[in-house]
């Protein structure tokens, strides 16, 4: 498969008894892209990301992710991605910097790399002052960013965000999505799920996932053009309405 | 090697910071073994009794400083008529009363039939006869000793019921109680822990990450472990301070056996949080999945012998049964390994399994 794909991933399909919840998408990611994965709740966004991230074996077909077959090659997937789920992924009776030492241990970093890296993290995101708080002390907004940030400590290849920006303020919103810029910019692949269609917009490429099948897929002015749509958000109205009645 | 002592780390953190749920796993078993070890105890302790002799005698003298000397009594009054109960029944003063003829001592030396009453507060039936019971057995104690067995009975005490040596009753409970409060704090302990890191969301960012099942399982059982220890040390100790249930075995063994006990408690609740996902739900579990079995059918209450074979043969998949069986045998009767090792081989294989399935249900939440 072609090495500069980030993602790969061909007729993939997730069945749960009769009900087919993925049914069998094909579309890939390219290295460095902010890749937008839309599509109403139950559309089976959260079931493919499960079976990119390794969480959920495919029925059928199959995908790599960094290059490692998602089925046969689970572990190096793991360790190629990182993950941050619309619930909050770090332990709140930790401080900052012992949730940032517990992950740097996960993903097999040396003790010096763990230190180094905490330390940028923290001046980063100006939280140095807040280093041996608990997390549960600190602003959500600031929990968002420093989870991020976490997700991305072991430098991953891919990173999945699923509705990282739930629950946040606009201003949070809008400072979480320049780190998803500066990550990608870096070369790290973003798959990155939202319901806010004006974060759809600063996507490289979205798709639209409609029904367990991808509805639409292209960069924003394509499928506004593809769609004769004022925004985004009038696309995705019209390819979810016939669905939902 | 790096990634399971974060994890480690990370779950000692947990439980030194939750204060207050640590006191409680710790302090819990010792507090409810003090609560059921009494509760469920039929021994009496300290019988407030009065004493009756119209004309005290030599013999008068020397039983009354029998039941002075018995643990269980405790004289509060002596009075010379038997009218004067009336009162001390009624305020609760006394709750036994031990009645002396008049003349007792020179009816016996005459070889006369001599009378004495023993009365008992039977406000509780169950207190009241063994209050009576141990009256008894205090004056046949006396008998005994001092006269020559060829000599017929010559106390005659009006009540007659034969020792029950039911002051043991302590000594078989409390190693089933241990195994009962053990086995609930336990299972808890981890079928909580691990659906809240479901219900937080944490679970999930563990599962992306390379750790093994195994890690996983690992980084929750070691530390709960130790903790769990703890409770199994405190709950012996108390076990011999509180209750003087002997040790006549060896102890290691014992605490051994407990930690064997514990893992195999621990794993259960590991197995029930991988089939919950509520920590609602995994605390019913893990209560009603080792309280009922541990209450009836270890043996902690009743006996398994006496069961019918279905029962008995449900009694066998109970972890409790075979701790109960191992900490009974160690503690009162002294045995050790060489006689405990079928007991305990059942328990290990009970861990290894459950800690297998539970490692199983990870893999197969993996495959949804």
């Amino acid at each position: 498969m072609n090495a500069e794909l980030a993602i790969d991933a061909v007729d993939l399909t997730r069945r749960f008894g009769a009900f087919t919840a993925v049914d069998g998408i094909t579309f890939n990611v390219r290295a460095g892209e902010v890749f937008g994965f839309l599509g109403a709740n139950g559309a089976g966004k959260t079931t493919a990301i499960r079976m990119l991230t390794g969480l959920l074996a495919p029925s059928s077909g199959g995908a790599t992710v960094a290059g490692h077959d998602i089925a046969r090659d689970a572990e190096r997937v793991k360790r190629d991605i990182g993950y941050m789920s619309q619930r909050f992924s770090l332990y709140e009776d930790l401080t900052v910097r012992e949730n940032i030492t517990l992950y740097g241990g996960i993903y097999d970093l040396s003790s010096r790399d763990i230190r180094d890296r905490t330390k940028r993290m923290l001046e980063r995101l100006g939280l140095e002052h807040a280093a041996d708080q608990f997390v549960r002390a600190i602003p959500l907004g600031w929990r968002q960013k420093l989870a991020f940030s976490v997700a991305l400590l072991h430098e991953p290849r891919v990173v999945f965000l699923d509705e990282p920006t739930s629950g946040v303020d606009p201003i949070t919103r809008r400072q979480f999505w320049e780190m998803i810029y500066e990550a990608a910019a870096g070369g790290t692949t973003v798959l990155v799920t939202t319901h806010y269609m004006d974060e759809a917009e600063y996507c490289d490429r979205i798709s639209i996932m409609v029904a367990g099948r991808i509805g639409a897929m292209g960069t924003p002015a394509e499928l506004k053009t593809q769609f004769s749509a004022e925004s985004i958000d009038d696309v995705f109205v019209r390819l979810a309405r016939p669905v939902a009645s | 090697m790096n990634a399971l002592l974060g994890l480690l780390r990370k779950e000692v953190y947990h439980i030194l910071r939750d204060r207050r749920t640590l006191v409680v796993i710790v302090a819990l078993p010792v507090l409810q073994v003090i609560i059921f070890g009494y509760a469920i105890r039929t021994d009496v302790d300290h019988v407030r009794l009065a004493i009756v002799d119209p004309a005290p005698d030599s013999v008068t003298l020397a039983i009354r400083a029998r039941f002075g000397a018995a643990r269980v009594f405790e004289t509060v009054a002596v009075v010379p008529r038997v009218e004067q109960l009336e009162t001390l029944f009624r305020r609760s003063t006394a709750q036994g009363a031990v009645v002396f003829e008049a003349g007792f001592a020179d009816r016996l030396a005459r070889g006369l039939p001599t009378g004495l009453l023993i009365i008992a507060d039977a406000t509780e039936p169950n207190t009241g006869s063994i209050v009576a019971a141990y009256a008894n057995a205090v004056v046949q104690g006396y008998e005994q000793e001092t006269m020559p067995p060829s000599t017929a009975v010559r106390i005659v005490p009006s009540v007659r019921m034969r020792f029950n040596p039911t002051r043991e009753s302590s000594n078989l409970f409390v190693p089933g109680l241990m195994a009962f409060v053990l086995t609930i704090i336990s299972s808890l302990m981890t079928a909580i822990s691990l659906t809240r890191e479901k219900e937080t969301g944490t679970m999930e960012a563990l599962l992306v990450s390379p750790l093994r099942p195994w890690q996983i399982i690992l980084g929750k059982v070691a530390p709960y472990l130790v903790v769990g220890f703890a409770s199994v040390a405190g709950v012996i100790l108390e076990a011999r301070l509180v209750f003087h249930v002997p040790l006549r075995g060896s102890l290691t063994l014992l605490l051994v056996e407990g930690l064997l006990f514990i893992l195999v408690s621990l794993s259960l609740g590991i197995l029930i949080s991988a089939r919950t996902s509520s920590q609602r739900v995994a605390m019913m579990g893990a209560l009603v999945g080792t309280m009922l079995p541990t209450m009836l059918l270890s043996g902690f209450i009743f006996p398994i012998e006496s069961m019918p074979w279905p029962l008995r043969a449900i009694s066998v998949v109970v972890p409790a049964r075979w701790f109960v069986l191992v900490a009974r045998s160690i503690m009162l009767k002294g045995v050790g390994l060489s006689y405990l090792w079928r007991p305990s081989l059942v328990l290990l294989v009970m861990a290894v399994v459950l800690l297998t399935a539970s490692t199983r249900a990870f893999h197969e939440r993996l495959d949804g």
